[in-house]
């Protein structure tokens, strides 16, 4: 089983985060939300792993 | 005062003076049912069936108007026939396996139920109620006649209940006036609004869900439907939150529509406000006849505990839930199933009262599984906030072209048995690579065998179901019997009993309970063991 991983792990960081600001652009408040819940469902599909899953959604509960 | 309080779809047991009313002082039974719906005339049909003596009180005189639960499951139809009921339900009822999921305007995707084969019954049959009830009744007569000593007592309104430590007196009014008697046994089967639950004041807790649903069950007269599930989440037609469309017999459609919490009953049940919404859901051209119609709002609830000393509870009396997933009726008989053989052998003198106690625990952790699979049915469908709704409609937007979505989709989880997994009559797995499917605590599932099916062969006592291996003809400890069902994977041309029962294993031994669960299994026969889970299985360790 592997574990949730929270160190850096994209190769290229900035284009990542620039393609995904990108694919709200011009999505209303409304469009954009359900884009984002798209996403990620498609994202935790690709991952599968439960447990993994269940550390991701603890982790980001986290905000200090 | 013994006004009815529904209407009847046929009357079957009037009212008739017994013996009992006039008899100087009150009559003690074994046991008494209150209630005549599915799951006190199955209670009764199982343990007449053992030559139990049961009387049956119901404050009507017959089986109530209304199509009601109409989704009969696999497991229910075989305990149905058990006792002798399930024929007349498979040749009325509709088959179904095709299911259609749409979102707003268009359909997101289908699925088939892809019922496994090598079983004597389908997934689901689709039945309205009165039907259900009818056939079970008809076959109380049918073993009446036979000397059965089974009776139903129609308008015996059950007013007061005194339990006492060893039995319960029941203080009865009939169109005659009142009349005492006395039972050693008490089932409440009395529905969810159980007046037996009341009058004791037992808690009945849970989660009420602010929803309202409106069912129209619609006879079509140009029938353009085809026999398949139809569920629509927020139906651009607007006619509700949500819409089913389901068949039953006779070419009545049912159609239920999620019409939401602040609504004016009186109005919304008004022919022509219903009719609005079925045409905007089935076009202006749709030509129908109405047959019955009503609106409901559901709870997901249960009582602590099923067992309160000679009194015991089963069915919607004990447990509520949602209808998403046919859950209701079908979770009533397997109580009905795992209590009857269970009382059976209390009032036989060959188990000891605590065995009761696993009727309380197993239906308890059953109850609690159709509460959760409901409850999270509810929640997609009718979801509680902003993100959730988000969500949900993320998952439908997604399993239109995506496959992976679609098992997200919950319109509902329909009902399967319960596995009764750390039942304290189970015994350890010692099958090693034995399929999970049959493992201690789960019901058996059926196989075609050379001459028929599995399943009624294990029939309604203990089985010692042997495969590839020599086992005794029977193992009889204290009284009770484990009679031996000995079959061979040479005869298993389809080989589903291999693949259901052995897994990777040459052979099986299993002890079976009369409610047609596994008690115990192992590769091979070993008396000391087997006496053991025996005793085990009947609450004497």
């Amino acid at each position: 089983m592997a574990d949730l991983t929270l160190t850096p792990n994209i190769a290229s960081g900035d284009d990542f985060y620039e393609e995904l600001i990108e694919a709200h652009d011009g999505l209303s408040k409304e469009d954009s939300d359900a884009y984002n819940a798209r996403l990620l469902l498609v994202l935790a599909n690709h991952i599968g792993d439960r447990e993994v899953l269940s550390a991701a959604i603890s982790a980001a509960k986290r905000k200090t | 005062m013994l006004d009815d309080r529904y209407t009847l779809a046929y009357k079957l047991y009037p009212y008739a003076r017994h013996a009992d009313q006039n008899a100087g002082k009150p009559v003690r039974h074994p046991v008494v049912v209150m209630g005549g719906g599915p799951i006190g005339i199955a209670t009764a049909l199982d343990l007449a069936q053992q030559g139990i003596p049961v009387v049956v009180l119901d404050d009507h005189e017959g089986v109530g108007m209304g199509s009601r639960a109409i989704c009969f499951a696999k497991r229910t139809l075989e305990i149905a026939d058990r006792y002798g009921a399930a024929k007349p339900m498979v040749d009325k009822g509709v088959v179904w396996n095709i299911g259609k999921v749409f979102h707003k305007d268009g359909q997101v995707f289908d699925f088939n139920l892809l019922p496994e084969e090598g079983h004597a019954f389908p997934a689901f049959i689709n039945l309205q109620q009165p039907y259900f009830e009818s056939f079970m009744i008809e076959r109380a007569f049918e073993l009446q006649k036979q000397g059965a000593p089974i009776q139903i007592r129609g308008k015996n309104r059950v007013d007061n209940v005194t339990v006492k430590d060893d039995h319960v007196v029941l203080e009865i009014m009939t169109p005659d006036g009142p009349y005492t008697m006395e039972t050693d046994w008490l089932i409440g089967a009395d529905g969810a609004s159980s007046p037996l639950r009341e009058m004791l004041g037992y808690d009945f807790t849970g989660k009420v869900f602010q929803d309202s649903f409106l069912i129209a069950d619609i006879k079509m007269k140009s029938n353009n439907f085809p026999t398949e599930r139809w569920f629509w989440f927020e139906p651009s037609h607007g006619s509700g939150a949500s819409t089913l469309l389901h068949k039953q017999p006779d070419d009545v459609w049912r159609v239920d529509f999620q019409i939401g919490w602040d609504i004016d009953r009186k109005e919304e049940m008004k022919e022509e406000n219903i009719r609005r919404r079925l045409d905007a859901f089935l076009g202006d051209d749709a030509d129908y006849e109405m047959v019955w119609s009503s609106i409901y709002t559901f709870q997901c609830k249960r009582m602590e505990s099923f067992r309160h000393g000679p009194v015991l509870f089963a069915g919607d009396a004990a447990h509520q839930v949602s209808p998403f997933g046919a859950r209701g009726a079908n979770s009533g008989m397997q109580d009905v199933d795992n209590l009857g053989w269970k009382l059976g052998m209390v009032i036989s003198g060959l188990a000891p009262e605590s065995l009761l106690d696993s009727y309380n625990s197993e239906r308890v952790h059953g109850a609690e599984e159709n509460i959760l699979n409901s409850t999270r049915s509810t929640d997609f469908i009718t979801p509680k906030s902003e993100m959730s709704h988000l969500l949900r409609n993320a998952v439908l937007e997604l399993s239109e072209h995506y496959e992976f979505a679609r098992p997200l989709v919950n319109s509902g989880r329909l009902s399967v048995p319960c596995v009764y997994d750390g039942s304290t009559l189970n015994s350890a797995d010692a099958l090693a690579n034995g399929p999970d499917r049959t493992r201690p605590g789960a019901s058996c599932p059926d196989a075609p065998l050379a001459d028929g099916f599995l399943l009624p062969k294990l029939g309604g006592q203990f089985t010692l179901l042997a495969i590839n291996t020599e086992v005794p003809d029977a193992l009889t400890v204290d009284g009770i019997t484990a009679t031996t069902l000995s079959l061979n994977t040479k005869d298993d041309k389809s080989g589903a009993l291999a693949e259901r029962y052995l897994g990777e294993a040459k052979s099986a031994v299993y002890l079976i309970r009369p409610d047609q669960h596994v008690a115990a299994r192992r590769e091979q026969y070993d008396e000391n063991l087997f006496r053991a889970a025996l005793k085990r299985a009947t609450g004497k360790e």
